[in-house]
């Protein structure tokens, strides 16, 4: 261990100086804000696309733009949500930064790996948006991809399916490097119940990332053949099944929702209990359900297809599991709202957003049950049922996450503190704003409105203006929190203390903003992860 | 820079990692074969018997043997032996080109026949017969791809045995390179009696 007084703003570690400094750099905290910084830039294109889809529904027939465009801003808004947004929001970028510290390392397993991956990231992404503007189009397909459609469309589908089998590439090794560092790289006396909940949640993701998403990438290697070579795999003029497409799609886009959900999960664990001054509730049993959502939710996918075409039997499974895996998630549920039970609560910033996630989690979660219950499914399958119970889980849940995470985490490392009320202005916002945007989808979606439309009968209309009005406010309140957080972290207060919010895992034990090898001196793993005995804010 | 570490069972750890998501990307297609076999048996038959066992067992020789070729590399860096090391990853890189070669032969005598994806003569044929052939060419292909890459890894690795950036005491990059390289192996040792055996 270094006495080394820099920070790693300052100490580059390769002798570099400037922008090269950090494009060569093989320090996860450095890795960890780039993929932020490009996440946070596909958030806002991402956002702006799904404000304008929401613009163009406002009324019937034709707002802002044609059907063609239409359907190509869907496209986008999810593939760049999906693939590029949510899927390494958590993980690659708050994963970076804090994973190692967590654990008592002073990187990650693989380091040059790990600068590998978010290269990859860079380049897949950098395709994602060449295929935007190249061949016959931006593509058309939805973020689903479903063939034969995505087989003989003429839009730019190729170039996309290319840009996500890299972009999965470079999941796979940022799951591969922190499943390594786990096993590898605790620090003496960090045994597994000593691991703090957010670390075993990017555990099991890990575990998904890499046993999943290997599946993604054959079926995407599969449309880019089918529309290079036409052998006809999924193509029934030549004999092949569109069916058969849509089973290999899932088995790895369902899990890609626990890659997505499981992290956010982890971060509401480690906050909860740092702001009710309480040991959390059930330790091993919070760690043990992740791992069982991993496990659980890798065997659902087919609930995606109730309708597309399958025996009573195989919908008959694959609606009990789904049932499945509401168990684990409500155990984690039921553990936050037992640890905040009789404890001495402070509301600050990065527990209202988590508040907020467990608020909309369960919406989403609850709402989820209904979906996957074979006879109601098929009543709203399809519909804006499933896109708001999409969002509630997804933005509600990974974004709310994310946004906890980064309230709770970076002033840590930019060593500023951003400012706490207009934070919490900004979350009454945004959550104000999401429940009116998302909430009139279920009730329009029950009455029948049908998802991916372009056109809609007009007793749809009054649900739609209310959501629009909602996409509004909702976009309001992130503006007023990302203007907060960058303000905060470029000329907010200097943080003079450690450990800012008073909590006992080891990334607040160490110097504010950390250096370049985390620890000043070896990291005391006698204490448990969420043992506040004697431990005080130091701000 | 101060914090390089090696740990050697870290970076085993994180080969074997990889070595499931090689097993989970063939893993799709294996699904796909399983699906359209059920579905077209009589016609995966007929097609089975217009492949070429000899080259397919040939093949499989080959493959067999550069396995043993790479461990026994592996074997004598361990022992010190880097002569021998390098002579037998390069004899593995050679029977990598001789698959390749043989697969090109194997593969050119389809198209002689009027076989390749979407071709004029297949769409006349039933439609299992060209998922076959579909299924047959990305497979093998896919395949062929990962043996080259498999060659060019071990390419590299002859190269860092020179610069001795590989030797006695630190050899897990060798032994990763022949880890993946038993993969290669060993998806083919599927994919064999698959196409040319038990159809």
């Amino acid at each position: 261990m270094s006495s080394n007084s820099l920070s790693f703003w300052e100490d580059s570690g390769n002798g570099r100086t400037g922008i090269m400094a950090w494009l060569t750099t093989t320090d996860h905290k450095r890795i960890g804000l780039m993929y932020m910084y490009v996440i946070l830039a596909m958030f806002i294109a991402g956002l702006c696309l799904g404000l304008a889809i929401r613009l163009e529904l406002i009324a019937p027939g034709r707002t802002i733009m044609d059907a063609q465009t239409y359907n190509t801003v869907f496209t986008l808004h999810g593939v760049i949500m999906i693939f590029i947004v949510v899927i390494p929001s958590i993980p690659a970028a708050i994963g970076n930064l804090v994973l190692p510290i967590q654990l008592g390392a002073e990187d990650v397993a693989f380091p040059r790996l790990n600068l590998f991956s978010w290269y990859l990231y860079i380049g897949g992404t950098i395709l994602a948006l060449v295929s935007l503007f190249t061949g016959g189009g931006a593509p058309d397909t939805g973020w689903t991809f479903y063939v034969p459609f995505s087989e003989f469309t003429t839009t730019n589908v190729s170039v996309a399916v290319i840009a996500v089998f890299i972009l999965g590439f470079s999941s796979i090794l940022t799951g591969l490097n922190f499943i390594t560092t786990i096993h590898r790289l605790r620090a003496p006396g960090m045994t597994w119940t000593k691991i703090p909940l957010f670390t075993w949640s990017l555990y099991a993701t890990g575990w998904i990332q890499v046993l999943a998403t290997p599946v993604l990438g054959i079926t995407v290697l599969l449309i880019f053949a089918e529309r290079v070579l036409g052998v006809g795999l999924f193509d029934p003029n030549k004999g092949g099944d569109p069916i058969l497409y849509q089973h290999l799609f899932w088995i790895y886009s369902h899990p890609a929702v626990y890659i997505m959900i499981l992290p956010a999960m982890g971060v509401v664990s480690d906050i909860i209990p740092v702001f009710a001054r309480k040991p959390i509730f059930g330790y091993k049993t919070i760690a043990f359900s992740s791992l069982m959502i991993a496990f659980a939710g890798s065997l659902v996918w087919a609930h995606h297809m109730f309708t597309s075409g399958m025996s009573d039997t195989a919908v008959l499974i694959f609606s009990l599991l789904t049932f499945v895996v509401a168990i684990p998630s409500a155990i984690k549920v039921f553990n936050w709202t037992a640890t905040l039970y009789k404890g001495s609560i402070t509301v600050d910033p990065p527990l209202l957003y988590a508040l907020g996630f467990i608020f909309l989690f369960s919406v989403g979660g609850l709402t989820g049950l209904i979906l996957g219950s074979a006879g109601t499914d098929i009543h709203v399958h399809d519909t804006y049922f499933v896109v708001s119970h999409f969002h509630y889980v997804i933005f509600g849940g990974t974004g709310f996450g994310m946004f906890a995470a980064a309230h709770y985490w970076l002033p840590k490392y930019y060593g500023r503190m951003y400012n706490k009320t207009v934070a919490k202005v900004a979350f009454y916002i945004l959550f104000i704003g999401f429940n009116l945007l998302y909430f009139p989808l279920f009730i329009i979606g029950l009455e029948g409105m049908p998802r991916r439309y372009y056109d809609y009968l007009p007793q749809y209309q009054e649900g739609h203006v209310i959501s629009t009005v909602g996409s509004w406010i909702l976009a309001v309140g992130v503006i007023i929190m990302l203007v907060n957080l960058i303000r905060g972290f470029t000329k907010g207060e200097k943080l003079k203390g450690r450990n800012p919010w008073g909590a006992a895992t080891l990334e607040w034990t160490i110097p504010t903003p950390p250096p370049l090898l985390n620890f000043d001196k070896e990291p005391d793993t006698s204490r448990k992860p969420y043992d506040f005995q004697g431990v005080t804010p130091d701000e | 820079m101060s914090n390089t570490h090696k740990d050697y069972a870290g970076a085993k750890l994180g080969m074997w990692l990889f070595l499931f998501t090689e097993v989970l990307l063939f893993g799709g297609m294996f699904v796909l074969y399983a699906a359209y076999l059920h579905e077209y048996r009589a016609d995966f038959h007929v097609g089975g018997k217009q492949l070429d066992v000899v080259i397919g067992t040939l093949n499989t020789v080959v493959l067999l043997f550069s396995s043993f070729a790479i461990a026994a590399a592996i074997t004598f860096i361990q022992q010190g032996k880097k002569k021998l090391a390098v002579n037998f990853t390069y004899l593995t890189i050679a029977c990598a080109g001789i698959f390749v070669i043989n697969k090109t032969i194997e593969w050119r005598a389809k198209f002689h026949h009027g076989i390749w994806p979407d071709s004029p003569h297949l769409r006349e044929m039933s439609h299992g017969e060209n998922i076959f052939f579909g299924l047959y060419f990305l497979m093998t292909g896919l395949h062929a791809v990962h043996v080259i890459i498999g060659a060019i890894l071990l390419s590299v690795m002859v190269w860092f045995m020179k610069k001795d950036v590989i030797n006695q005491q630190d050899f897990v990059k060798l032994e990763n390179a022949g880890l993946y390289w038993h993969i290669v192996d060993l998806i083919w040792i599927f994919l064999f009696p698959l196409f040319y055996l038990v159809l």
